[in-house]
């Protein structure tokens, strides 16, 4: 404290006698993470001056207003919504997505109105009255299950995180997006989801033999379709009805959905209506059309499901908080698929060395874990880039490597490593290192 | 069965329910009510890729191109080449530098055409084709991709059986199953 009181300068900002770096570029040590962030608000006090005393507020001199039945954000806050892309404005203008603004929140759970939400044929307006499941086909006995029937199941609750899989989409371009982060990477969000396992109604029409496989289907336009293996069916897929906490709001899916912790969302089907067992796919168009990986040498993967290992810094992040000069506290998320996240590291100098971030416990699976890592940046060009690994083992690719493999229109799947340029106003550029 | 093995049973179903990872299906509500013939009919919009599914019905190449300039030239245009939106062309593109994937193209089952064009085309109004109109748009789509003559005639019984330029460009991973 009593250094940081003394350093008036920036120059003494970019540096300091106590700085434990554990990599190039400015990245220091865990420790710093809280001390560093205490002395560094200590510096930015003039020295030795007292603080005014301002005007009392005008809200401390009179009552507040009455909180609405359903609270909203503060209108200070309103700027933070999803990032709306429209594709098809003159000829589908229902068609939209909308990415989480990750850099804009911290934490790890994703508020409901801010979940990431894409569709085919826009939002159906569902009475849940006239709504119902059917499950049939390869079975004992055809059957269907209203909405209030199937609140009145046991329910499982878990949390995770659901990830379209052309999450980065734009980062497949020639050209890296000047966009911002979350418009780049928001199509992933975290959830408390609750509902019923599937394999419980399942086990109520019963299997016949030779069923292998489900083709689902939503009760949108579009009655969208995929087909999911009946052995994941049995592992942990559920019908959700809530999502943290509330009912499911009707772009998630209202009344009812698939959830499948760790696969790409656009298996997880919205609006779930009919279920199939069948002996094998359905090979619908929204898995061989749509939502298969075409290779460089022009053959295509079908149901690659599980979402790869990834990580991307939310701050400093383009369109959110700049870079400072002096001390900042570099934060980002990390998911996989395939299990927990076991380590992220970050880089400041363009992957040249690298340095481990904390990761905020609890570390839940398949689910959005956020890390971090004390910074001091001395103004000089700089690229920040962090690096997951999860608990198998995978390792995220690096931009190159992930381009080599796909055909050059690939859009799904993408999970390299993201590179941000700091700008010297501190600002982040996305750029492909 | 004396009292003691009576609550000795007890005891053992007591701790199997409440042992993690014990189904407990035999006690949840059982509240799905069975389905009839009628109602599954109504829901049922899957098609095999064996053409199982598919409802009797036949189509052709020139009433499609007349269904098709009414319904379907606003977004996929009139040579079925609008930029994006494409589902004709790019047969034998998928290895080069830039691949197109359309109907033609990419699609490996004819039966997927009457599947999805069924249940989700037009864009506008899903369902309102009746099964002969989508077998004749289907044939269209076909034969603009140059995959069938402007002659043939499209049906339930022939749909499946034409084989698509791609249709062995897929792979997945068995273990899945």
């Amino acid at each position: 404290m009593t250094a940081a009181r003394r350093s008036n300068s920036s120059v003494r900002q970019d540096s300091r006698a106590s700085d434990v770096h554990v990599a190039a570029g400015g990245l220091l040590h865990r420790r710093h993470l809280l001390v560093g962030g205490a002395s560094a608000i200590a510096a930015s006090m003039p020295s030795g001056a007292a603080i005014s005393a301002p005007d009392t507020p005008s809200w401390m001199l009179a009552p507040g207003s009455e909180p609405p039945p359903y609270g909203t954000p503060s209108p200070h806050e309103m700027r933070v919504a999803r990032h709306i892309l429209q594709f098809y404005l003159d000829r589908a203008p229902e068609f939209r997505i909308s990415g989480t603004p990750l850099e804009a929140l911290d934490g790890t759970l994703t508020p409901n109105g801010l979940h990431f939400e894409t569709h085919h044929s826009g939002v159906p307006a569902i009475d849940p009255s006239s709504h119902r499941l059917y499950l049939y086909g390869l079975v004992s006995r055809n059957v269907s299950f209203g909405v209030e029937d199937l609140l009145r199941y046991p329910q499982t609750t878990t949390t995770c995180f659901i990830e379209c899989s052309g999450n980065s989409f734009f980062n497949t371009m020639p050209e890296p997006s000047d966009r911002p982060c979350g418009a780049i990477h928001g199509l992933v969000s975290c959830s408390e989801w609750s509902g019923v396992p599937l394999g419980l109604l399942l086990d109520e029409a019963g299997l016949s033999d030779g069923a292998r496989w489900l083709v689902v289907s939503g009760a949108d336009s579009n009655a969208y379709s995929r087909s999911i293996p009946l052995s994941k069916a049995r592992d942990n897929i559920f019908v959700a009805l809530h999502q943290n906490g509330e009912r499911i709001r009707p772009e998630q899916g209202y009344p009812m959905r698939l959830v499948i912790p760790g696969w790409e969302a656009s298996a997880q089907v919205k609006w779930l209506h009919s279920i199939k067992v069948t002996a094998e796919p359905g090979f619908t168009r929204d898995e061989t059309s749509r939502y298969s990986d075409l290779r460089a040498n022009g053959a295509a993967d079908l149901f690659t499901f599980t979402m790869g290992v990834k990580s991307v810094i939310t701050r400093p992040a383009p369109g959110g908080v700049a870079a400072h000069r002096g001390y900042n506290e570099i934060s980002g998320l990390a998911w996989s698929g395939h299990g927990r996240i076991a380590r992220v590291e970050v880089s400041a100098d363009r992957g040249a060395s690298w340095a481990e971030a904390v990761l905020q416990e609890p570390v839940l699976p398949l689910s959005l874990t956020r890390f971090r890592a004390p910074w001091r940046w001395n103004g000089q060009p700089a690229v920040l880039m962090s690096r997951a690994v999860d608990s198998a083992g995978n390792i995220q690719p690096t931009h190159d490597a992930w381009r080599e493999r796909y055909a050059s229109n690939t859009r799904y799947h993408y999970n390299a490593v993201q590179a941000w340029q700091i700008e010297a106003n501190g600002e982040a550029r996305n750029v492909y290192a | 069965m004396s009292m003691r093995k009576q609550l000795c049973k007890c005891a053992v179903a007591l701790i199997i329910a409440h042992m993690p990872g014990v189904s407990l299906a035999d006690e949840h509500p059982r509240l799905g009510v069975v389905a009839s013939v009628e109602d599954i009919a109504n829901v049922d919009l899957a098609i095999n890729r064996d053409g199982a599914g598919l409802p009797p019905g036949r189509g052709s190449v020139a009433e499609g191109a007349i269904i098709y300039q009414a319904r379907c030239a606003y977004c996929h245009g009139s040579d079925g080449q609008a930029r994006g939106l494409e589902i004709v062309g790019g047969i034998g593109s998928l290895a080069s530098e830039v691949p197109v994937k359309t109907v033609g193209s990419y699609w490996p089952y004819a039966a997927t055409l009457f599947d999805y064009t069924r249940r989700s085309m037009p864009y506008d109004a899903p369902q309102s084709l009746s099964n002969n109109e989508v077998y004749s748009v289907v044939a269209y789509m076909l034969a603009l991709n140059n995959i069938i003559d402007e002659e043939k005639v499209v049906s339930d019984e022939t749909l499946a059986g034409i084989q698509m330029p791609n249709r062995d460009g897929f792979r997945y991973d068995d273990e899945l199953e």
